[in-house]
């Protein structure tokens, strides 16, 4: 009995006349504009997030991890004390962290373009990039969460800009946008390896020696000639220079901006062409 | 729609909304479509009919612009789908194989994206999903996730994914592999409304009943290949007519007792069909036939329906191929 009531309510019957009644015969409203489709993409990613917030925990406990770990861990040895060690430090991790988070996006994608529903995207009248526009403006989203989250750790830890609010937020632009351009590589790989898992090692492989061989952690001047030249062009570098003189409010890093602003936009005039000649190819 | 009825982009014959001449696709060595040719009349249904990895999906997905052709023409409404990719995305809408729909969002939240990304604004975005959720009979499911709705469910929000804009040209892709009877019956009564309004249809279906209850003609593909074309009426007598018995039998267990007693009373081989209760043979000595099921009824096998008449697709696509056309059950096929 209990079977015939659920299938009632889960199968119930169509009225053709209302069937009828919903084909449209209005004409098809005009298409959307490039940002307004990208929007949309966007809202979809956000309400992943709605429905399974889980899938933050990359953008809020590793920034957690990150910034405990290294600020109690290295703080004392390197710069007296943790307290002094943090106010160098928090700008260098806010980037390494935010970099690192990047990573998901490509395996996010790798994930999300296998679904059935992606040939119904990709069959729409709409801007073609607009898909994956949105998933970074979505993922940007996220790394202002990331950031936000370890800038109000870093407070209670005891950092303090002396750059002001001002210089914060010019430090966190630059830095999102760095990201958003970054990510462009990890949905190339996203839509060219076979598993996620591949587009995470891929990733790994990439973003080890850009963070870690920088100026994050540690002052280059005690590397080997060699290690100097990769870190002092390593555009990880060029933004936590950049970070630190924005947040701290001191002089000589515009030249970083500069070098930031070209990266940036390097890596997007390379990889988004790369990205959607993949993305409109076949699977 | 705009460029739907006018035909100024070179296609010969105004009434056909799809066309191809040798149409082919390879992937590595394998030929998946070897040089298909189709002529879909507007305001009609054109079933492709083959089983798994005869070439139908793929044929789909390039006149849906998802693939490009490695050699021959497409047009759709006109469009070239290679050099006008774009104009035929704006007349087509592509229902998959496998549920077109983002599982991780609820019933109502996939309509409003598609409307939101075919321009509707805000407030009448939100309204036509109401109005779609409702005609389809998921009111009640739209604030579920869709991971969570059935699988007849998903197929419906599918279908209202397809026509937040009703467009000219509606693909769908075994529209029904893996839905239960019911549901079956649902997506083939939204289908006849569809075309009634004058929405022209093209599924592929590895069903024969399918393509005999919705299409008005039908292409038999197999190895990537149009082996059969015509109307299901043309196609059955391709295997001539002489008289056939199909039967289907209560319950689908008895079938091969059925079929052992069928064939000991008539002499003939019994064919399985797809569908699991029924079985058919052609029977030279339709006077014989009376007697073996009066036979059947004494062993106590127990029929739904038995039929006298043209042959059925199965023994049509059997006598094209050589080969039955379904070689897995449903659930291997959507597996």
């Amino acid at each position: 009995m209990s079977t015939v009531t659920t299938t009632a309510e889960t199968e119930p019957v169509l009225v053709e006349t209302t069937i009828r009644s919903v084909l449209s015969t209005q004409a098809r409203p005009p298409r959307p504009s490039a940002l307004g489709a990208s929007l949309s993409f966007a809202w979809r990613a956000l309400l992943k997030i709605k429905h399974v917030p889980m899938q933050l925990f990359d953008v809020t406990v590793f920034p957690i991890m990150f910034v405990l770990l290294f600020t109690y861990l290295f703080g004392g040895a390197l710069a007296g004390s943790p307290r002094e060690y943090l106010q160098n430090l928090l700008p260098g991790i806010l980037v390494m962290t935010v970099s690192w988070i990047t990573i998901y996006t490509g395996m996010g994608l790798n994930t999300d373009i296998s679904k059935g529903v992606f040939d119904r995207f990709r069959s729409l009248p709409i801007w073609r990039p607009a898909l994956l526009v949105g998933m970074l403006l979505a993922d940007v989203a996220r790394y202002t969460m990331a950031t936000v989250i370890m800038l109000v750790l870093g407070f209670a830890l005891g950092f303090r800009p002396d750059g002001g609010p001002l210089g914060v937020v010019a430090a966190v632009a630059l830095l999102l946008l760095f990201s958003f351009s970054l990510s462009w590589i990890w949905t190339l790989l996203g839509l060219k390896m076979q598993t996620p898992e591949a587009v995470m090692q891929a990733s790994m492989t990439v973003m080890f020696p850009l963070t870690f061989a920088s100026n994050v952690y540690v002052d280059p001047k005690t590397m080997p000639g060699w290690v100097q030249a990769f870190v002092n062009n390593n555009p990880i570098t060029h933004l936590t220079t950049a970070s630190r003189g924005l947040i701290h409010g001191t002089t000589g890093y515009w030249d970083n901006v500069t070098w930031v602003l070209l990266w940036s936009a390097a890596l997007v005039v390379i990889f988004a062409p790369l990205t959607m000649r993949l993305y409109n190819s076949e699977r | 729609m705009r460029d739907e009825g006018t035909d100024a982009s070179g296609n010969g014959d105004g009434t056909l909304a799809v066309e191809t001449k040798g149409l082919t696709k390879h992937f590595g060595e394998t030929r998946a479509v070897d040089g298909i040719d189709l002529a879909v009349r507007r305001g009609t249904v054109y079933g492709v009919l083959g089983p798994n990895g005869a070439g139908k999906t793929t044929t789909l997905r390039m006149l849906a612009t998802l693939l490009r052709p490695d050699a021959g023409t497409a047009r759709v409404l006109g469009h070239d789908v290679v050099a006008d990719a774009d104009a035929v995305r704006s007349s087509v809408s592509l229902t998959g194989q496998f549920a077109s729909v983002d599982e991780e969002l609820t019933g109502r939240e996939n309509l409003v994206l598609i409307a939101r990304l075919l321009g509707f604004p805000h407030r009448s975005a939100d309204e036509r999903a109401r109005e779609l959720l409702e005609a389809f009979g998921l009111a009640e499911a739209a604030g579920k996730l869709v991971k969570d709705y059935s699988g007849g469910m998903r197929r419906r929000l599918d279908i209202a994914a397809s026509i937040v804009v009703t467009p000219p040209l509606l693909f769908l892709d075994e529209p029904t592999t893996g839905l239960d009877p019911r549901s079956r019956n649902q997506v083939w009564d939204i289908v006849r409304v569809m075309v009634a309004e004058g929405t022209t249809v093209l599924l592929t279906t590895q069903y024969l009943d399918e393509a005999d209850q919705l299409a008005d003609r039908i292409a038999i593909i197999d190895h990537g290949k149009v082996i059969a074309e015509g109307t299901s009426g043309e196609l059955k007598a391709l295997v001539g007519s002489s008289g056939t018995l199909r039967v289907r039998v209560l319950d689908p267990e008895q079938r091969d007792e059925a079929g052992r007693i069928l064939t000991e009373a008539l002499g003939e081989q019994f064919q399985r069909e797809s569908d699991p209760a029924a079985l058919s043979a052609r029977v030279p000595d339709p006077e014989r036939v009376a007697a073996a099921l009066a036979e059947l009824a004494r062993c106590c096998v127990p029929l739904a329906e038995f039929s006298l008449g043209q042959p059925s697709l199965d023994e049509v696509f059997l006598a094209l191929t050589g080969h039955p056309a379904e070689e897995q059950t449903p659930e291997e096929a959507t597996a």
